[in-house]
């Protein structure tokens, strides 16, 4: 039952062999084993698990149960959950307990019936690329606990490498779900920008930031993702379109598919160990009836600092409100109101994210703004612009996830641009507002080697039916961390 | 500073390429950090001012590149905002959000007096 899919869950759910209530305390036992030693979680409470599992239960019983309902998932502690503590991996909402629920909470767990195990640890605000930067202490790799998972979704990484969950929900600003994917040996999905509801997903960069599953497969990302999406009035930019049924195309052959190689994306810059593994992939797709060809993405290297631009721009507006006036913490002595914002924020908020709202705040102010943040804009439309331009001749693209596998805890923690630097290939797929995936695509010295797919605009299911083809043929994504019982 | 209606856009990005090389002074740290109400004390001003200079070295790869003509790109979906009709549609939850704040009494969030 630990490794098992979510379809292979679903079906012994259906039939009986197993309840909700049992499945879930497996999970909890698990959690209760191994993250002692991983921090994957920052918060369980198997009583308000197990009262979830009972509810899917008797919706089992009553004939009125969905495909996922009674599995158990990990929630990355970004998602407000009502009556759940939500901390966002801060000091500064250490102690929040959520009055409302995201809509993906509502979603997943009200309408489909999915039980939460627990809130995922995770980097501080989303803001970091190794879950160094929680309150929480570092999230290790399952795969070598001397490694860090990626980030900042590293805590839903971790747990569903190491099975604590079978799947795990994630967010994506500039490849929070990929690139730990990518060092976890998992799938994951960030799909097209306003595909799913933001409502009650602590902001960082508001026109960046978006929810997707983390799992074992591409099949098991596709029902995921089914539960996830759909429009929400409540967020306003959540897109208005017909509902979708994202494993639709699972099945579908590859023959005649067009694979675009960005030239940018297989130069210099990532280990060589790594491109072997990418370029194996490419060579299995070949093998599936793909065809490739080159194409570029001009501006890609200018991704990473206009990226450092906007999404700090607007993170220091979204996390002005922080104050220590409504919720989360405030400082014990302080003068003033404004002593009271200042200390409150210096002693709530860690180094990453200080420094973050410190870049916005300088890029938005009087005289920097049309330098900075109106050219950072105009590069994001060139890096869009060149996607369209590759759409033209490829239906989807690949190259790696991440330049290197997972790095060594602390290897760069002391130099921020090093670390903003592994999300080099993630980066411009957020700023087009495209959808990406992860796949697991080999090992180096025993470590995961991620595949980065890339579509056109809502071609989820596209992608999804890419993946899993090549998951049919290869079982890398079948590998599970050895010495973890 | 730099007087921002003064300038032409081309004008001005020199002026920031020019500024790079000078990098932020202890002095612009401590400003930046008070426009972000985020106290900085003495000795993290030091390694603060190292950590941004060194993120504003890679943000300045940025003024190489010649953007006019370009439109800025706020969002990954052109659309405009949705308009909803102006009626009510939340619950009243003003007990559940005032028994998580730091302070409240009668039904007010509580902050050191600002009028004296």
């Amino acid at each position: 039952m630990i490794n098992a899919s979510l379809k292979q869950l679903s079906q012994a759910l259906a039939a009986k062999q197993i309840s909700s209530v049992e499945l879930t305390q497996l999970f909890l036992d698990r959690i209760a084993r191994l993250n002692p030693t991983l921090n994957a979680f920052v918060t369980v409470d198997a009583e308000k698990s197990l009262n979830s599992a009972r509810a899917a239960d008797a919706r089992i019983a009553a004939g009125n149960a969905g495909l996922l309902t009674g599995i158990p998932i990990a929630q990355k502690d970004i998602f407000c959950a009502e009556g759940w503590r939500t901390t966002c991996g801060s000091k500064m909402l250490a102690n929040f307990v959520s009055p409302y629920d995201a809509t993906v909470i509502l979603k997943m767990e009200s309408e489909a019936g999915l039980v939460s195990l627990g809130k995922t640890n995770m980097d501080e605000f989303a803001m970091g690329s190794s879950n160094e930067t929680s309150f929480f202490g570092p999230v290790r790799n399952p795969w070598d606990s001397e490694r860090v998972p990626g980030g900042s979704s590293g805590g839903s990484a971790a747990a569903v490498a190491a099975r604590m969950a079978p799947a795990a929900t994630g967010t994506d600003t500039g490849g929070s779900i990929r690139q730990p994917a990518a060092l976890c040996n998992l799938t994951g999905l960030k799909p097209t920008y306003g595909v799913v509801s933001r409502y009650g997903m602590i902001a960082f960069a508001s026109s960046l930031d978006q929810a997707g599953p983390m799992a074992a497969s591409a099949e098991d990302c596709a029902l995921l993702l089914n539960s996830m999406a759909g429009f929400d009035e409540r967020d306003s930019t959540s897109l208005e379109r017909p509902r979708e049924d994202y494993s639709r195309d699972l099945e579908k052959p590859l023959a005649g598919l067009r694979i675009g190689l960005p030239r940018e994306f297989f130069g210099e810059g990532c280990d060589a160990a790594v491109m072997a593994a990418v370029r194996a992939a490419i060579a299995e797709y070949e093998k599936l009836g793909a065809t490739t060809v080159e194409v570029s993405l001009p501006n890609s290297h200018l991704s990473v600092p206009a990226y450092y631009v906007i999404a700090p721009a607007e993170a220091s507006s979204n996390l002005s409100r922080f104050d220590g006036v409504r919720y989360g913490f405030r400082a014990e002595d302080y003068g003033n109101l404004d002593d009271m914002y200042m200390k409150s924020r210096a002693q709530g908020f860690g180094a990453e994210v200080k420094r973050r709202i410190m870049i916005g705040a300088y890029v938005l102010s009087h005289g920097y703004y049309d330098a900075y943040y109106l050219q950072a804009q105009r590069i994001r439309r060139l890096i869009a612009n060149d996607f369209v331009e590759a759409f033209k001749s490829c239906d989807v693209i690949m190259g790696p996830t991440s330049p290197s596998t997972a790095f060594k805890l602390g290897e760069k923690a002391a130099d921020p641009v090093q670390m903003y630097l592994s999300d080099i290939y993630t980066i411009a797929v957020n700023l087009a507002g495209l959808p990406g995936m992860s796949v697991p695509c080999g090992f180096v010295g025993g470590l995961p080697v991620g595949l980065q797919l890339v579509g056109n605009y809502f071609a989820e299911a596209q992608l999804l039916n890419v993946a899993h083809r090549y998951q049919q043929a290869t079982d890398w994504h079948q590998r599970r961390p050895a010495g973890l019982v | 500073m730099i007087p921002y209606n003064a300038f032409h856009f081309k004008t001005l990005c020199a002026a920031i390429k020019s500024l790079a090389a000078m990098s932020l002074t202890l002095e612009q740290v401590q400003r930046i950090a008070h426009l972000a109400r985020i106290e900085v004390s003495e000795s993290e001003a030091l390694s603060t001012q190292t950590h941004l200079n060194g993120i504003f070295e890679l943000i300045e790869q940025m003024q190489a590149v010649d953007t006019s003509g370009v439109e800025p790109m706020a969002h990954a979906q052109d659309l405009s905002q949705r308009l909803r009709a102006d009626v009510v549609s939340e619950v009243d939850g003003r007990a559940a959000f005032l028994a998580i704040a730091p302070e409240s009494e009668a039904g007010l969030f509580l902050v050191p007096k600002v009028i004296e």
